[in-house]
């Protein structure tokens, strides 16, 4: 078992608008990509990010050996319960993972 | 072929001089920089201003008005100031025109305004001309008419009625960031995917290659794709940088919803012509049966008053999650009892810096801090009782006890007063399309002419 942050290259976090977040993982070689694809439920992302699987979306992009995951907001940007405006911290919850 | 000048994702952010005078150099038909996004928050577009200086905003304005009267061709900027309402175009012209005055130079300038009526937009959504996106918050025709302000995003069609009337500078309210890259190579005819797909990779500037702060880049759209040049010294666009700027701010990595219809950039091929510039076929432009334009709107949320306070007795730090419960709890309890307030009109929250602030209950990790910065964040319907329920927040965050037994603590507080008045905080409220007859029937165009 190896965290994910340290399989992948690099994972980043955004706000794709003010309703969704986006975390794209580079994987960065093929088989980190073949590891991550095959050692990721989206299952266990969902419950990382605190959402349920439905809303969870799933991108396996070989071509670029990426992993994309996109999903509403947890909380609407910039409301009274958001604590991060620009979507930015969610990778860590990723890198965090255990595959 | 249209060659489009970038020289930065948004201005303010700067771009590198040397990259701009090549980009000059290689006599671009056009300069386009985006000037926002709602990547900021609610407040901007909330209260209508800018979210850079204006001293950053008309340093690096004045250089591209300079460059722009070099390269005799029209400057855009999108979404000028941050949120594009008619305020901070506005803001936006006067800067220009003190800037226009001081080289002595008289350009024409266009002004393309986006602001829509709040109440207008009401009528429209009882209509049901409004309708909403995936993920939009609930709202009723009240809800609208009670924005502070509402924007609708121009595309290129609304851009292109800009630059026909030949102005020399174009200041467009809020606008889609690929809009004001596109519409010149769609006017010239060439291919609508790729003119769109050029507008998304090129819309943050150089984000698209290696060195992004750079900034500078040179989008070419021809009849058959788009090639994307990187200007600055060791700045390299390949196949995976570009192609890798699909995913970024997107939802979906393949397809971009646009004003009068989507791109689709499944089928794209991404072909490197040498180790600095990326060629891209295959984009796909899929018209859609009814033109829309989305909307962006911000409602008044409240007012906010904050403290800050400091943990760092061992004891507290360990026991930090339980002791913000319990002042949360007793706060709460004796604002309501005290000021004769119902629960729902008011918020008292604390985040703990340094354990648990990105994340509230989905952290994982333990945190091994030696100290706590405590945020505490009180919201409500005025300023004024924001504050006096900060005032009965402060002695609980100078003093409270874990325990009874044990002799009053006191905590650090960086500030006096401790109370930080925010104003008022907006929220975002719409993620809705505008159904229009005509592309121009949102916007309204105006023309300063020159000398």
């Amino acid at each position: 078992m190896d965290r994910l942050g340290t399989v992948a290259e690099k994972i980043r976090s955004k706000n794709a608008g003010p309703f969704c977040l986006t975390i794209d993982i580079f994987c960065g070689s093929a088989e980190a990509y073949a590891r991550v694809v095959r050692g990721l439920a989206t299952a266990q992302v969902a419950v990382a990010l605190g959402t349920n699987g439905e809303a969870l979306r799933r991108f396996d992009m070989p071509d670029l050996q990426v992993v994309k995951f996109s999903l509403p907001r947890p909380e609407v940007q910039g409301s009274i319960r958001d604590r991060d405006m620009h979507g930015a911290s969610w990778a860590a919850l990723l890198a965090e993972l255990e595959i | 072929m249209v060659r489009v000048l970038v020289p930065s994702g948004a201005l303010g952010l700067n771009y590198d001089k040397t990259a701009l005078a090549r980009g000059i150099a290689a006599r671009p038909d056009i300069i386009a920089i985006d000037g926002g996004s709602t990547d900021s928050g609610p407040a901007y577009l909330g209260q209508g201003v800018s979210k850079y200086a204006r001293a950053s905003t008309k340093t690096e304005w004045r250089g591209l008005m300079e460059a722009r009267a070099e390269a005799d061709v029209p400057l855009v900027i999108g979404t000028a100031g941050t949120c594009g309402t008619d305020s901070t175009v506005d803001w936006m012209l006067e800067i220009t025109e003190e800037i226009a005055a001081e080289m002595g130079t008289h350009p024409t300038i266009a002004v393309l305004r986006s602001s829509q009526d709040p109440a207008a937009m009401a009528e429209a959504f009882a209509a049901g001309r409004i309708t909403p996106l995936s993920y939009a918050p609930e709202v009723d025709a009240a809800g609208i008419a009670a924005c502070r302000n509402i924007v609708a995003l121009a595309g290129a069609e609304q851009v292109a009625k800009a630059l026909e009337t030949g102005a020399d500078i174009v200041i467009c309210g809020r606008t889609t960031d690929a809009g004001i890259i596109a519409a010149l190579p769609l006017v010239r005819g060439c291919a609508p995917g790729a003119a769109w797909h050029g507008g998304k990779i090129g819309e943050c500037g150089a984000l698209c290659a290696s060195n992004p702060q750079s900034g500078v880049i040179l989008v070419d759209v021809d009849e058959e794709g788009f090639t994307i040049t990187p200007l600055a010294d060791g700045a390299h666009a390949t196949p995976r940088t570009v192609s890798a700027h699909m995913l970024y701010e997107n939802n979906d990595p393949f397809i971009l919803h646009e004003p009068g219809g989507h791109l689709d950039v499944t089928g794209a091929v991404y072909t490197a012509l040498d180790d600095r510039q990326v060629r891209v076929t295959g984009s796909r432009w899929v018209p859609a049966e009814r033109y829309t334009v989305k909307l962006e709107g911000a409602r008044l949320a409240g007012y906010q008053t904050v403290l800050i306070a400091l943990l760092r007795d061992p004891h507290y730090v360990a026991q930090a999650r339980a002791w913000a419960d319990e002042i949360e709890g007793l706060c709460t309890e004796k604002a309501a009892a005290r000021l004769g307030l119902a629960p729902g009109e008011f918020t008292v929250e604390l985040r703990l810096m340094g354990q648990d602030a990105s994340f509230g209950p989905l952290e994982r990790q333990a945190s091994s801090a030696g100290e706590i910065g405590v945020l505490g964040i009180v919201t409500a319907g005025t300023q004024a009782l924001a504050e006096e329920i900060g005032r009965i927040l402060n002695p609980y965050l100078l003093h409270h006890p874990l325990t009874r037994e044990e002799e009053q603590p006191t905590f650090a507080f960086p500030f006096s007063p401790a109370e930080i008045n925010r104003g008022p905080v907006f929220e975002f409220c719409l993620n809705h399309v505008l159904h229009l007859d005509d592309p121009m029937d949102a916007f309204r165009l105006e023309v300063i002419a020159g000398g």
